[in-house]
């Protein structure tokens, strides 16, 4: 059974596709990119229905305009000088945009760390210094209003990081590391999805950009550098013992606990996310216990095995906890 | 008029000539060209017949694929849609990219080269029959079982473009991977095939008097088709077989993690891949070429400028390939380059696109289903030009490279520069090779739903990815608003199939192969294919004057009939044609062609099976079938350079050239130099491979092995290069000159394996393994290529003294010494320059 998306959740905002993400940017590259692909679509319609009319007249037109358009004039203007003018125009605006676009970021700047995994996103928040201080799975908050450096690898297969509403897409290589630069003007869940094929379940890796206004950003950064307190509910404390039975913590780590497996997603805020399964399913009790007991009917090929030898109770028990996790 | 070869132009002046034919000329011509029945038919080697066969292998590769592409059309109608599932979709759309590509689009060109060319130069046949005929059993056999993987679930799934890491060991554990990359195997042997005999074919067997300028287009675009796959299709067989060899013996070219680089394969394959679909193109444009102008009833405007486009698409197109791989991360500045390049690359199609509009105006359209195609054709075309100057602008392609958007600019192009004018084609020359023509009725229709299913399914796919729908997934949340531009592009696809449904009906109605009562020219063209025909193609050669003949003289073919033209019979008693210069088209001698034949069949079955046992892992007997495969080959090869039984021909009115050619002017010759071209790229190649990783990881590099074996290396291959060089000298000298020639090319052939057995061994001393590291991975790659080399001349060199032994060799029957001597020369030239490449460059570790 598939979990319905509420028309009215952030995950299913951040989804739409109309207007069309490419073409409303939420941020000054996507706004830069969004520029010039209007010019082109403009021009490059202007220029269809000018071939489309010579062709029209070359058909039906009267004697006189069929004699102008025959001989070679007609080619060295449509075929060779007006593409000329038209392309050198495009080339350089395309190209200054391009390097504008491309141009590294100041030394001070925030950077995210992100890793593609089949098929997943590994993300990774970096201090000063570089070192890895909050660890997270399938989601990035940034600061609206300011660029965010991010460091793109892989590590597994090539993967593609797009978000359409903030910029255009950067490969993740293995042995290479990627640095893409985002900026989203305005507060909002922005959605991404992985754009080169990884084998598998390719299409259904997904995930989510949540900008905050700034001062709401470092509450939660101060927030996340805590671990969270452990569950006090006794529904959630039950969940928290089947999971550490059941060797959950062999995959995932969940901080200030003993699970501290680095093969699948960080667990430790959980909780919190706004989607499940890279950007495919709603966060909530039903869909945490749905995923547990048998991901592989959701996202077909995905590398957690499933669990169906809890019980209904351990489920609930488990869903509890995992939500409590923020 | 300056004569090119020392042959005197006005010696064609006494064509046509007035005289009867001798009786029973006509009755032996056709006796020699006649096609074998029965079963025997499998042995033909016709161009009309291989031609025919090959154009309906492809078209079913078009139709299966189709059905795959209907299928991928019916599972994205709705959001999580169970039709497909993912492990079974993501090969569906590997597969229909893969055959589409390779199994569909370049034969097919190839196909109508084999059919059209001969005919559009009067030459009676391509000038290596049995190779083309060896090219299409191998695809057949290769492609059937190819396509019959999807059946077993063993397809390939890593996308057409089969990128690594996924496509490794690793990620693609199975078998699929290794049927893509052995089952590409045997068709870039069929393309290489078909561009040797295409080039020579263009080149020199052309209607006398048909001088370059007068060469129709589609001549022309197939030429630079064929150099085309000569330059490119290396990169794509490098590639593959470092791939295979990465995953068979897991010799690290990908692997980050010990110094590889996906990003080498997807320099490989793009170097190859976007000259492919100009490859793909260059041909359909220049059926467009043909077909308007014969609709127009007006000369092609602008010539000449079509003709340097044409030359200019095909040598830009190798200046653009990372174009696709904007989105990789490389510098700004590379980046820049190749956006300009393929900006540029816009000019010279829409050189040809104005000249079509401009012969339009010129004349006037009379209205026929092939007109249709052709015009719909150039409409398409257009928008998906226009679309591709988008993607070339870099910020542009960040947004929407792997996303549906480029899904429509390429089914854009492909199909408007390629299937419409493929259609128009079919209905345009089928009056050639059929007693009726297609049904103009039922044309019109499959124009209209095909034409119209095209942009109904194509043009929302533009807005789709601009809505954020990637490629190759298989299924799509519900709730983003895709579904509704999913749903109208699925419509689409059912009407295009609903129009090649109605094709397939009019085909089986109507299209009665004939060779002789052919439907004849229905569209009143003005080229020499248009000529009546036989099997021998026309029954005298006419002499050439003009782009268009049959307009331009209309008494052309009644006088070709009557056999009034050049070479009215078969001169020698045997199949033969004409070979002409490249430039003018003089006559130089008459080319004996050979007949139908076992050997090649045979050596097309044993080569696709060694490809397809490999894939199974049957090592053995795969082997074994590899070796059946040389040995059929050179029975084959046993018989060329047989003596004729004259030594000069008489082609009519006292014209003689003589029977036998060696050196620069002859077939051989230049079929062995675009071989060597091809095996030169695979080794600029493999070296560009070796320099690539090691500016990627220079710390990996160990030190090479001491400089003295180097020149050990290289007196050893000079020594093979002397000796191969002496060989061709040597034979031309009488008394036991024939046995020493022989004797120095098996001298040539043990040096050039001792200097590689120094080379190999010295590394191994030095302590690099494969596995090691991108050094080791590349050097053994060099050397396998050079081994590989080195086997095929040790058996040349046997070959040669066995026809030595046996007589064949004299002093005025050089060829087989000659051809087998520019080999050696080659392959140990490389032999010396990739021993000095793999020490060239400082070890770090």
């Amino acid at each position: 059974m598939w979990p319905p998306i509420s028309t009215r959740s952030t995950l299913a905002e951040a989804l739409r596709g109309w207007p069309a993400p490419a073409l409303d940017p939420g941020g000054p590259a996507a706004a830069a990119i969004a520029t010039l692909s209007w010019v082109l679509l403009a021009l490059t319609g202007l220029i269809l229905a000018i071939v489309l009319a010579a062709i029209a007249l070359a058909l039906l037109g009267r004697p006189a305009w069929r004699a102008w358009l025959s001989g070679e004039r007609l080619v060295w203007i449509g075929g060779v000088a007006l593409p000329i003018v038209v392309l050198t125009g495009l080339l350089i605006y395309g190209l200054t945009t391009t390097g504008r676009l491309a141009a590294a970021g100041p030394p001070g700047e925030m950077r995210v760390r992100v890793t593609g995994e089949m098929w997943w996103w590994r993300v990774a928040y970096l201090d000063a210094a570089g070192r890895e201080v909050i660890h997270d799975a399938n989601e990035v908050h940034i600061p609206a209003g300011r660029p965010v450096t991010f460091e793109l690898e892989a590590a597994d297969v090539i993967h593609s990081f797009w978000v359409p509403r903030l910029a255009g897409k950067l490969d993740m290589i293995p042995g290479r590391r990627n640095v893409l630069r985002l900026q989203a003007d305005a507060p909002g869940v922005y959605a991404g999805q992985c754009a080169e094929f990884c084998g598998g379940p390719h299409a259904l890796m997904g995930f989510l950009v949540v900008a905050h206004p700034p001062a709401e950003f470092e509450r939660w950064r101060a927030a996340r550098l805590r671990p969270p307190a452990p569950p006090s509910d006794p529904l959630a404390a039950r969940g928290a013992a089947v999971f550490a039975a059941s060797g959950c913590g062999a995959c995932h780590r969940i901080a200030g606990s003993a699970a501290n497996g680095l093969a699948g997603p960080d667990l430790t805020f959980v909780g919190a996310r706004r989607s499940l399964g890279a950007g495919i399913l709603p966060n909530n009790q039903g869909t945490l216990a749905g995923w547990v007991a048998d991901s592989q009917a959701i996202k077909p090929g995905n590398r957690m095995p499933p669990f169906r030898t809890f019980s209904g109770e351990e489920l609930r028990a488990l869903a509890a906890y995992l939500e409590g996790l923020r | 008029m300056t004569s090119e070869t020392g042959f005197d132009p006005k010696l064609l002046d006494r064509f046509p000539t007035r005289e009867r034919r001798p009786p029973g000329e006509l009755e032996e011509l056709e006796r020699v060209w006649r096609a074998p029945g029965g079963w025997r038919r499998l042995t033909v080697v016709n161009n009309n017949y291989v031609g025919l066969y090959y154009v309906g292998s492809a078209f079913l590769f078009f139709l299966l694929a189709g059905v795959l592409a209907l299928l991928m059309r019916v599972q994205l109608a709705a959001p999580l849609n169970g039709l497909l599932p993912q492990e079974v979709y993501n090969q569906v759309f590997t597969m229909h990219g893969t055959v589409m590509m390779f199994l569909f689009a370049v034969p097919a060109m190839e196909a109508l080269g084999v059919l059209l060319l001969p005919q559009m130069l009067a030459a009676r046949d391509l000038p290596f029959p049995r190779l083309s005929a060896y090219a299409f059993w191998a695809y057949l056999i290769g492609g059937l079982c190819f396509f019959a993987s999807i059946f077993f679930g063993l397809a390939p799934n890593g996308g057409w473009f089969m990128y690594p890491p996924l496509t490794s060991k690793i990620y693609s554990p199975g078998i699929n991977a290794d049927f893509w990359l052995l089952g590409i195997g045997f068709i870039e042997i069929s393309a290489i095939a078909g561009a040797i005999e295409i080039i020579v074919g263009v080149l020199k067997t052309r209607a006398p008097g048909m001088t370059l300028d007068k060469l129709p287009v589609f001549a022309w675009a197939m030429l630079v088709f064929a150099v085309m796959i000569v330059i490119g299709f290396p990169a794509v067989i490098l590639g593959t077989l470092l791939l295979e060899l990465e995953r068979a013996l897991d010799w690290p070219f990908f692997d980050a993690a010990r110094g590889g680089d996906p990003l080498l394969w997807q320099h490989l394959f793009w170097f190859f891949g976007h000259p492919e679909v100009y490859i793909i193109f260059l041909p359909a444009a220049g059926i467009t070429s043909m077909i308007i102008p014969t609709v127009a009833r007006a000369p092609l405007a602008a010539y000449r400028l079509v003709v340097l486009a044409i030359l200019a698409t095909g040598f830009i197109s190798f200046g653009v390939w990372v174009h696709h791989m904007f989105t990789t991360g490389l510098p700004v500045i590379s980046v820049g380059f190749f956006s300009a390049a393929s900006m540029a690359v816009s000019v010279p199609a829409g050189v040809q696109v104005f000249a079509w509009i401009a012969t339009m105006a010129s004349g006037r359209v009379r209205w026929s289903t092939a007109a249709l195609f052709a015009v719909g054709g150039i409409i398409t075309l257009t928008m998906g030009g226009l679309t591709g100057v988008m993607l070339a602008l870099v910020p542009f392609d960040w947004q929407a490279h792997d996303t549906y958007f480029v899904v429509a600019h390429l089914h854009y192009v492909l199909i408007g520069g390629m299937v419409l004018p493929l259609f128009a084609g079919f209905y345009y020359w089928t009056p050639m090779m059929s007693r009726r023509a297609l049904s103009e009725r039922l044309g019109r229709w499959v124009f209209g739903l095909f034409f119209t299913g095209m942009h109904v399914t194509f043009l929302p796919m533009h807005l789709t990815g601009l809505m954020g729908m990637p490629r190759r997934v298989y299924t799509y949340l519900p709730g983003r608003n895709w579904e509704w531009p999913n749903l109208v592009s699925t419509l689409g696809a059912v009407l295009i199939a609903a129009g090649v449904l109605i094709f397939l009906i009019d085909l089986a109605r109507n299209f009665r192969f004939a060779a002789e009562d052919n439907a004849g020219d229905v569209f009143g063209g003005g080229t020499l294919e248009w000529l009546p025909t036989g099997l021998y193609s026309t029954r005298s050669i006419p002499r050439v004057t003009s782009r268009y003949p049959l307009w331009d003289d209309p008494d052309l073919a009644q006088d070709v009939e009557a056999g009034r033209y050049l070479l009215p019979g078969a001169a020698t008693g045997v199949r033969e044609t004409i070979v002409t210069s490249p430039l003018r088209a003089e006559p130089q001698y008459l080319q004996r062609m050979p007949g139908p034949s076992v050997w090649h069949v045979l050596a097309a079955v044993f080569t696709a099976a060694a490809f397809l046992l490999l894939t199974v892992q049957l090592y053995w007997v795969g082997l074994a079938s590899g070796v059946l495969a040389v040995a059929f080959v050179l029975r084959w090869v046993w018989e060329t350079d047989w003596p004729m039984n004259a030594e000069t021909a008489e082609l009519g009115a006292g014209v003689r050239v003589p029977t036998y050619a060696t050196g620069p002017a002859s077939h051989g010759w230049w079929a062995m130099v675009v071989l060597l071209t091809v095996v030169g790229m695979i080794f600029l190649m493999a070296a560009f491979s070796y320099v690539f990783l090691w500016s990627r990881r220079p710390d990996l590099w160990i030190a090479p092995p001491p400089a003295a074996q180097l020149l050990a290396i290289v007196a050893g291959q000079a020594v093979a290069a002397g000796f191969a060089l002496a060989a061709a000298r040597l034979v031309r000298r009488g008394g036991a000159g024939r046995v020493l020639a022989a004797g120095a090319m098996i001298v040539s052939a043990l040096a050039g394996a001792a200097a590689w057995a120094l080379d190999i061994g010295g590394w191994r001393a030095a302590g690099l393994i494969p596995v090691a590291s991108g050094q080791g991975a590349t050097v053994y790659a060099l050397l396998s290529l050079q081994g590989l080399l080195t086997l095929v001349i040790l058996i040349m060199a046997g070959y040669v003294a066995v026809r030595v032994a046996r007589g064949l060799v004299s002093t005025d029957r050089t060829s087989t010494v000659d051809l087998v001597s520019l080999f050696a020369v080659y392959t140990a030239a490389q032999g010396g320059l990739a021993a000095l490449l793999a020490r060239l460059f400082p070890g770090g570790g």
